[in-house]
C-alpha cells in the first residue's frame, strides 16, 4: 500500500464503492423494525420470514433443477467441441462460432429462443429455460477447456495410443483426466452463470415455475422489504462461499 | 521401430478422423440450432407484419424500419449510448488508476485485491441493483448520512435519476473493466518502462508513451465489456430510474413483452445488435494496428 | 490452408439440418383440437391447477382451502403485472397457467386471440352470486369468457398530514403545487398511465382518437418533470414512509398504505375515472377445465369472496359477500363502501385492438422524454 502514492485514492475508492452497498444490505438484514430504512434494533426474525416463505423455497428448486441440468449438458458439450476445435480443426472461423454464445448480448439471445420456442409451439418452463442456458454455458465451458488445451502435451495421447489404447480408453484415461481441472472450473462457472442468470430466464421461462432471479425480481418490483435485505444476505454468503471455495480448488489443482 | 511408431501414429489420426463428427457435431448443431437459427428468425421477423395479438404475420414491409426512425425511438438510442459511454467513462478513470495500483501490489494481495474485485460480480446481478435503492433511497443512509453531517437540510432527489442508473450500471459492470486492464498491465514488458526512465524520460512521460499505448488492446476490451452489457440493460434503469429513464433494452423488452410488437421488437433489436457488431469491429482493427507496431517494435 | 469455403459449407449444412428439424417440430405444434364437451361429474381429485395472480392479490392460505374444499391441488404462480402475464400467455404454446387473473380489457383481447375457454355457467352455481352490473361490463357483457373477481376505480391516494390541500382533480397531480413536486407518483401500465390526463381533458379513457390523444400526450410529458417515478406496485409504500405525497392509485392499493397510516386517503377527482375490474380466465389449454370452474365456483362462494375481500382490501363484486363484510371493512377504508351505482356512474375500461399500439407509443414518448 505504501508504495501506491496517488494511486491509493481511486484504489480505496473502488473498494468502497464495490462493499459499502453489500454491507448496508447485510447490515439491514438483521434490523428488527418493520420500516426497512430505519434501525429497530437487532433481530433474525426476517431469515424466519423469509425461511417460511414457499414462493422463494420453490424459486430456489427450480433454479437448481436448470442451472444442475444445464451444467451437465453444457459441460459434456463443451468439453467435446473445445477437443474437436483443438484436434480436427484449426478454423479460428469456427472457433469464433462456437464461442459466440459468450459474448452475444443476453437480450438479444433470449428474444431469440423466445421467437425459436414460440415459432415452433413450445411450451414455456423450466425445460426452455435449460436448453437456453445450455447455449452459453457450453459456450464457457468450451472457452475454459480451449485455454488449457493449449498447454497440453498432445505426446502423452499419442504414446496412450502407441501402447495400444483404443480411442475411447485414451480418451477417458488420458484426455479427460489432465482436462480435468479446467472442464471443472467451466462446470462451476456454469453452476453460477446459470443460477444468476435473470434475462434470458425472464423471455423463455413459463409463468408457472419462475427461477429465483425471477422471483427476487418480484419481490424488488413489489418494493424494499427487510425480507429482500435477508435473502440478499444469504445469497452474498452463498457466492462469497463458491467463489472462494472455486478459488483454493484451482489453485490446488493447478499445483498438482 | 520409427515406422511402427509412424503406423500407429497413422491409425489414431484415421480413428481421430472417423471421431470428428463426435466431438464438433453436437456443439455445433445446438449452437446454431439455440443461437443462429433464433437469431435468423429475429431478423426475419423484422421484416414480417405485425400479428394482431402478437407474433408475426405475412405480408413482407419495410415498414418496420420506417417507425424506428421516429424521432422517439431514435432520442431513445441515443439516451441509451450516452448512458452506456458515461457509464464506460466512469470504469475507465476508477478502473485504471485502480488496476494499475493492483499490479503494484505484492504478489500475496495482488490475488486478494482481485478475489474482492471479482466478489461482487459474482453475486446475484438483481440483488446488487436492490442494494442502490436502500442506499439512494430518500431514506437511505446516503441522504441520513448527509443530513446528519448537516450538509443538506431536505433529502436529495438521488434515486430514480439518470444518475442513479449510470451509478447501477457502473456498480454492475466495473469488474469487467478492472480485471482485462489488469492482465494488460501485468503482462507489460518491465523493460521497455524501464528502458524509457534511462533515456531520462519522466514517469509521467512514460506512462502516456509507452504504458498508455501497450495497455490500449485491453483497456478497450475492458471499454466494450462494460458498453455492451450497459446499452442493453433493463433492469438497471426500470428499478433505478423509476421508469423515467427508458433505455434500448427497455424499449426492445416493451416490444416483445408488452405491446406484442414482434417484427417491431426485431428491428430494434437488429439496431442493437449491429451497433454492437460495429465497435468491435473497430476495436479488432485498432488491436490489430497496435499488435502491428508492437511486433516492428 | 485447408478450404475454408467447404467448412463454411459444412456449417450451413448443419444450419439446413436443424432448420428442417425445426420446421418439423413447428408441423407437430402446430396441430390443435376441438375444445373437448366438459364433463360436470368430472373427478376432481385427479386434476391440478395452476392458477397466475398478482402477486399479494390472494389470500396465502387459498391453496390449502380450495384443495380441502375441492379436492383439486392449486399452485398460484405470481405476476406482478397484467403486461408480463400477457407476454406469457400470448407467446404461443400451452404456458401451463389453467386459469390466469387479468384486468377485463386484456381478458377481452385474450379473448379476441381465441385463447380463452368459454365459461360454461352450468358448473359454476354461484354464478348467481355476481352483482348484476357485474354481468354488464362493457368487455364482455354476459361473462361468455370472464368472471370479475374485484372491481373499483383509479384515484389519488394521498397524505391528508403532508399536502395542505386535499386533491379533488387530476390536475392536482399533472400541475401539482410547488410543495408537492418531486412526491408524486402515477401508474406505468400504459392505458392508466394515461387516464389522468384524458380525464382532465374531459375525453373518454378508451378514446382512440389521435388529437385528443396528442393532447393527452403534451399534458403527461409537461407534467413528468414533478413526478417521483411510474410506479404500478410500491406506491402505497412510498406514501407510508412519506417519500410520496400524492400517488395516482387503484383504491385497493391505497388500502394498503391506509392500513399502516390512516393519515392516508383516497378521492375520485371530480373529473370522473374508470371503472376496472380484475377478472378470471380459463385458458383454452387448460387440461383441467372442470377444476378451473370449480375454481371459479369457490372463488365466487359468499363465505369465500367475502374471506378474499379481509384479506387484499379491494371490492368484490358479490352482493352476498359485500353483505357480510361490506360495512365493517368501510368503517376503516372508506372506499370499500362504494356501491355498485358508484362504480357505474365511472367508465368501463375496454379494449382498444389494434389502436393499443397508439397507447404504447405514447407511454414510451412520455416516459423516455
Amino acid at each position: 500500500m505504501r508504495n501506491l502514492g496517488w494511486l491509493r485514492l481511486p484504489f480505496l475508492l473502488t473498494f468502497v464503492f464495490l462493499y459499502v452497498p453489500l454491507v448496508v444490505v447485510v447490515v439491514m438484514s438483521f434490523n428488527g423494525g418493520k420500516q426497512p430504512f430505519s434501525w429497530g434494533g437487532f433481530s433474525t426474525r426476517w431469515y424466519g420470514v423469509l425461511a417460511a416463505d414457499a414462493a422463494v423455497r420453490q424459486g430456489l428448486i427450480n433454479t437448481l433443477i436448470v442451472a444442475v441440468g444445464a451444467t451437465i449438458l453444457a459441460t459434456i458439450l463443451g468439453t467435446l467441441l473445445a477437443i474437436g476445435l483443438a484436434r480436427f480443426t484449426r478454423s479460428a472461423l469456427l472457433e469464433a462460432y462456437s464461442l459466440t454464445p459468450a459474448i452475444i448480448p443476453d437480450l438479444a439471445l433470449a428474444i431469440g429462443l423466445l421467437v425459436l420456442f414460440s415459432a415452433v409451439g413450445m411450451t414455456l418452463g423450466l425445460h426452455s429455460v435449460l436448453l437456453a442456458h445450455v447455449v452459453f454455458g457450453m459456450a464457457f465451458v468450451a472457452a475454459v477447456v480451449t485455454a488449457r488445451l493449449g498447454q497440453n502435451d498432445p505426446s502423452l495421447e499419442e504414446a496412450s495410443g502407441d501402447l495400444g489404447a483404443n480411442s475411447v480408453t485414451t480418451f477417458f484415461k488420458i484426455t479427460v483426466p489432465t482436462l480435468l481441472p479446467a472442464i471443472v472450473a467451466g462446470a462451476l462457472l456454469v453452476f453460477t452463470l446459470s443460477l444468476d442468470e435473470f434475462v434470458i430466464a425472464f423471455f423463455t421461462d413459463g409463468p408457472a415455475t419462475p427461477t429465483l432471479p425471477i422471483v427476487i425480481y418480484s419481490m424488488v418490483r413489489f418494493g424494499v422489504t427487510p425480507e429482500i435485505n435477508a435473502l440478499a444476505a444469504l445469497l452474498l454468503l452463498v457466492s462469497f462461499t463458491v467463489v472462494i471455495a472455486a478459488q483454493r480448488i484451482t489453485r490446488l489443482t493447478d499445483a498438482v | 521401430m520409427a515406422s511402427a511408431v509412424a503406423q500407429g501414429r497413422g491409425a489414431s489420426r484415421r480413428r481421430a478422423l472417423g471421431s470428428r463428427a463426435v466431438f464438433l457435431g453436437p456443439g455445433l448443431v445446438y449452437v446454431t440450432a439455440f443461437m443462429t437459427i433464433p437469431i435468423l428468425l429475429v431478423v426475419s421477423y423484422a421484416f414480417l407484419t405485425r400479428g394482431r395479438f402478437g407474433g408475426v404475420e405475412f405480408p413482407v414491409t419495410l415498414e418496420n424500419f420506417v417507425r424506428a426512425l421516429d424521432p422517439i425511438y431514435l432520442r431513445v438510442l441515443w439516451n441509451s449510448i450516452f448512458i452506456a459511454s458515461a457509464t464506460t467513462l466512469l470504469a475507465l478513470l476508477i478502473g485504471y488508476p485502480t488496476a494499475y495500483a493492483i499490479t503494484r501490489l505484492p504478489a500475496r494481495w495482488r490475488t486478494v485485491a482481485l478475489v474482492l474485485v471479482v466478489l461482487p460480480f459474482w453475486t446475484n446481478f438483481l440483488i446488487r441493483t436492490y442494494a442502490w435503492i436502500v442506499l439512494l433511497n430518500s431514506q437511505g443512509p446516503v441522504n441520513k448520512t448527509l443530513e446528519n453531517l448537516g450538509l443538506i437540510d431536505a433529502p436529495l432527489e438521488l434515486l430514480y435519476t439518470r444518475g442513479a442508473v449510470i451509478a447501477g450500471l457502473l456498480y454492475a459492470y466495473l469488474p469487467l473493466m478492472i480485471l482485462p486492464v489488469y492482465a494488460s498491465i501485468e503482462r507489460l514488458d518491465r523493460s521497455l518502462l524501464e528502458a524509457a526512465t534511462n533515456l531520462g524520460a519522466s514517469k509521467f512521460r512514460s506512462f502516456i508513451t509507452v504504458t498508455l499505448p501497450l495497455t490500449l488492446p485491453g483497456t478497450m476490451i475492458g471499454a466494450i465489456f462494460v458498453f455492451v452489457p450497459s446499452l442493453g440493460n433493463f433492469i438497471v434503469p426500470e428499478l433505478l430510474g423509476g421508469g423515467k429513464t427508458v433505455m434500448i433494452g427497455n424499449l426492445i423488452r416493451d416490444q416483445f413483452l408488452k405491446a406484442r410488437d414482434w417484427p417491431f421488437g426485431a428491428v430494434l433489436a437488429l439496431v442493437m445488435v449491429l451497433f454492437l457488431a460495429g465497435l468491435f469491429a473497430v476495436q479488432a482493427m485498432v488491436a490489430r494496428r497496435i499488435n502491428g507496431r508492437g511486433a516492428r517494435a | 490452408m485447408r478450404g475454408s469455403a467447404t467448412r463454411m459449407g459444412k456449417i450451413g449444412a448443419v444450419g439446413a439440418v436443424a432448420a428442417s428439424a425445426a420446421l418439423l417440430l413447428a408441423a407437430c405444434g402446430g396441430s390443435s383440437s376441438a375444445p373437448a364437451a366438459l364433463d360436470p361429474n368430472a373427478d376432481l381429485t385427479k386434476q391440478s391447477l395452476t392458477v397466475s395472480n398478482w402477486a399479494g392479490y390472494y389470500p396465502e392460505d387459498l391453496p390449502a382451502k380450495f384443495q380441502s374444499a375441492v379436492g383439486a391441488p392449486l399452485t398460484i404462480a405470481n405476476h406482478a403485472t397484467n403486461e408480463e402475464i400477457m407476454g406469457k400467455l400470448t407467446a404461443g404454446g400451452d404456458s401451463g397457467i389453467d386459469v390466469a387473473f387479468v384486468s377485463g380489457q386484456y381478458a377481452q383481447a385474450l379473448n379476441d386471440a381465441g385463447l380463452l375457454e368459454p365459461i360454461q355457467p352450468d358448473l359454476i352455481a354461484n354464478m348467481k352470486n355476481l352483482a348484476p352490473e357485474a354481468t354488464q361490463l362493457a368487455f364482455d357483457v354476459g361473462n361468455a369468457y370472464s368472471v370479475p373477481y374485484t372491481w373499483g376505480t383509479t384515484g389519488i391516494c394521498y397524505r391528508s398530514d403532508l399536502v395542505s390541500e386535499a386533491p379533488d382533480s387530476w390536475n392536482d397531480v399533472l400541475q401539482p403545487a410547488e410543495e408537492n413536486k418531486g412526491k408524486i407518483t402515477a401508474l406505468a401500465t400504459e392505458r392508466w398511465l394515461l387516464l389522468p390526463a384524458l380525464k382532465s381533458l374531459g375525453y373518454s379513457i378508451n378514446t382512440t382518437d389521435d388529437a385528443q390523444l396528442q393532447e393527452a400526450k403534451d399534458l403527461l410529458i409537461a407534467a413528468k418533470p414533478s413526478l417521483l417515478a411510474y410506479d404500478d406496485t410500491t406506491y402505497f409504500s412510498r406514501l407510508v414512509s412519506g417519500e410520496a405525497t400524492m400517488s395516482v392509485a387503484w383504491d385497493g392499493w391505497c388500502n394498503y398504505g391506509i392500513a399502516e397510516d390512516p393519515n392516508i386517503k383516497f378521492v375520485v377527482p371530480k373529473e370522473g375515472s374508470d371503472l376496472w375490474s380484475d377478472t378470471m380466465v380459463i385458458l383454452k389449454t387448460s387440461k383441467n377445465k372442470e377444476a378451473a370452474h370449480a375454481f371459479i365456483n369457490f372463488i365466487l362462494d359468499p363465505a369465500n369472496h367475502a374471506w378474499v375481500a379481509e384479506n387484499i382490501l379491494y371490492k368484490v363484486p358479490n352482493k352476498a359477500a359485500m353483505d357480510q363484510v361490506g360495512a365493517a371493512l368501510a368503517a376503516a377504508y372508506p372506499n370499500m363502501g362504494m356501491s355498485a351505482a358508484d362504480l357505474l356512474k365511472e367508465e368501463v375500461v375496454v379494449d382498444v385492438g389494434v389502436d393499443s399500439s397508439k397507447y404504447t407509443k405514447i407511454a414510451t414518448e412520455v416516459t423516455s422524454n
